[in-house]
């Protein structure tokens, strides 16, 4: 007996078609990779602005007197300190401080978030959640079927959607959200994104999805506005050096692993799943760092793919790319890498990728690769 | 899409020109490849003079998602390779038929299975 999944298709997956988009199966959901060439949606978002629908993110909502006490149990960060409408970037670890998923969760109010996972994790982190809200006054749901995620990123971003709403985007900051109407649609708008640019992230009742889409494409034209696939998204974050779930976060790393210690609260109130491993990485990181995240940028033209060996200049193996694509932005191949610590400033000198045998010159430099002025 | 009459075609999505009176036949890949690569931003060609195998790899292409071997139709020797598009890797997607070909080989034997227009477009739309 065979089992035959069929991919989901997103509330806007005519539109797309319409389009002419070019789809891909991406953690089970049929998503446009690109509609046209990836470079040009690429470079509509670095100076324009992109369109892109993200309906394969999964949604949980969290309510109740003591919804943020759960999340503080649940997740690394200090939840419940968030004000009402703000958002925070943040991680799902296991007991052992390894990674389940890297989330976004805004606080609609007093009793109420929204977290934000990756499609691939939705499940896992869904059953976390509940698991660990348990005998606390808090209920914990399941609203990915509740939500279509449209996101307008690039510098042109808040012109266009200040043409549809009433709402203050001007005190609308980085990494804050609230409820408005945006072209008619009753939409949380949130100024949030994965791209390394201003952007927004509306979410919508699925059934709104395509008239919302079709008002941002109009309000967009004049502006240069284009549809945007995935491919862009990854080439994207990837030159403003955010990290993917799957390349440079998996349940093997923990976030001080990833450069990302940052984001565990160890100062907030009542214990959290992984908090002891967690402490333990965080010594480790201090102590005897491992491998330690890097960026890394070609001197020629091959291209560097996730699970390459990088090399050092006597040719051992001093760590693996986690992610690499040729950067639109630098005209240049580019990758991220875990790289033994001893290698890892910027500038050493002899570092290259294996590329199918060939060992390429790559620069190490800092993150991020690009940075938006 | 348009798979020009005049062409063969292989199953790995290479195109073939009729040789001239030279024996010379030019080599790139179709509009359909093109297409399913995106964004091309890096080719490998075979090295002039070298001599190139029928359905083995010469070469590769790499775009933003991924690298793809290059496969020879024919086997024979290369005896021009195209620099613009070495340089400039975006005409394999602007004009894959045209000034994106990849390279030109003296043929001296080919397989009996290459297609004609009408049949690699059936083979694509399958």
């Amino acid at each position: 007996m065979s089992h035959v999944s069929t991919p989901r298709r997103t509330a806007l997956d005519a539109v797309h078609r319409a389009l002419g988009a070019t789809m891909t199966d991406f953690a089970g959901w049929d998503m446009p990779l690109r509609y046209g060439s990836e470079r040009d949606e690429h470079t509509a978002v670095r100076t324009r602005a992109g369109l892109f629908d993200l309906s394969h993110m999964g949604e949980i909502t969290l309510t109740g007197p003591q919804a943020g006490a759960a999340l503080d149990r649940a997740l690394v960060g200090h939840l419940s300190a968030l004000a009402v409408g703000r958002a925070r970037y943040t991680m799902i670890c296991d007991a052992d401080g390894g990674i389940l998923d890297d989330l976004i969760v805004y606080r609609l109010g007093e009793q109420e978030f929204l977290v934000v996972a990756n499609a691939s994790n939705a499940q896992v982190v869904l059953d976390a959640l509940i698991e660990r809200a348990e005998g606390l006054d808090a209920a914990v749901r399941d609203d990915r079927e509740a939500y279509a995620l449209i996101a307008v990123q690039g510098p042109a971003s808040a012109a266009i959607l200040a043409g549809l709403t009433d709402a203050d985007l001007d005190g609308l900051k980085y990494y804050a959200g609230l409820p408005g109407t945006v072209a008619g649609v009753p939409a949380l708008i949130a100024r949030t994104g994965y791209t390394g640019e201003d952007g927004f992230e509306l979410f919508v009742s699925p059934g709104d999805a395509e008239r919302l889409w079709q008002a941002l494409t109009e309000a967009g034209a004049p502006a240069g506005l284009v549809p945007c696939g995935l491919s862009c998204r990854d080439t994207l974050r990837l030159e403003a050096g955010m990290p993917l779930y799957g390349h440079e976060l998996t349940r093997g790393t923990t976030p001080f692993d990833a450069g990302l210690g940052r984001v565990v609260k160890f100062d907030k109130p009542g214990d959290f799943v992984g908090r002891q491993a967690l402490e333990a990485a965080a010594r480790r990181a201090e102590t005897a760092p491992p491998r330690v995240l890097v960026g890394l940028v070609a001197a020629g033209r091959r291209v560097p793919r996730a699970g390459y060996a990088v090399v050092g200049a006597d040719g051992a193996v001093i760590g693996e790319v986690t992610s690499g694509a040729p950067s639109p932005t630098l005209g240049k191949p580019i990758a991220i890498a875990y790289v033994d610590a001893a290698h890892a400033a910027p500038g050493t000198a002899g570092v290259s990728v294996d590329i199918r045998g060939t060992h390429e010159p790559y620069e190490v430099v800092a993150l991020p690769f690009y940075k938006r002025r | 899409m348009n798979n020009p009459q005049q062409l063969r075609y292989s199953k790995e999505h290479e195109w073939l020109s009729a040789a001239g009176e030279d024996g010379v036949s030019t080599v790139g890949i179709t509009e359909f490849a093109a297409n399913s690569l995106g964004d091309v931003v890096f080719v490998q060609l075979p090295e002039v003079g070298t001599t190139v195998a029928a359905g083995e790899t010469c070469g590769e292409l790499e775009s933003t998602k991924s690298v793809s071997d290059l496969y020879a139709p024919v086997t024979g020797e290369v005896t021009e390779i195209n620099e613009d598009v070495v340089n400039d890797p975006a005409l394999v997607n602007s004009a894959p038929f045209e000034g994106g070909w990849l390279f030109k080989v003296r043929v001296t034997d080919e397989p009996d299975q290459l297609l004609s227009a009408d049949e690699y477009t059936a083979f694509t739309e399958n």
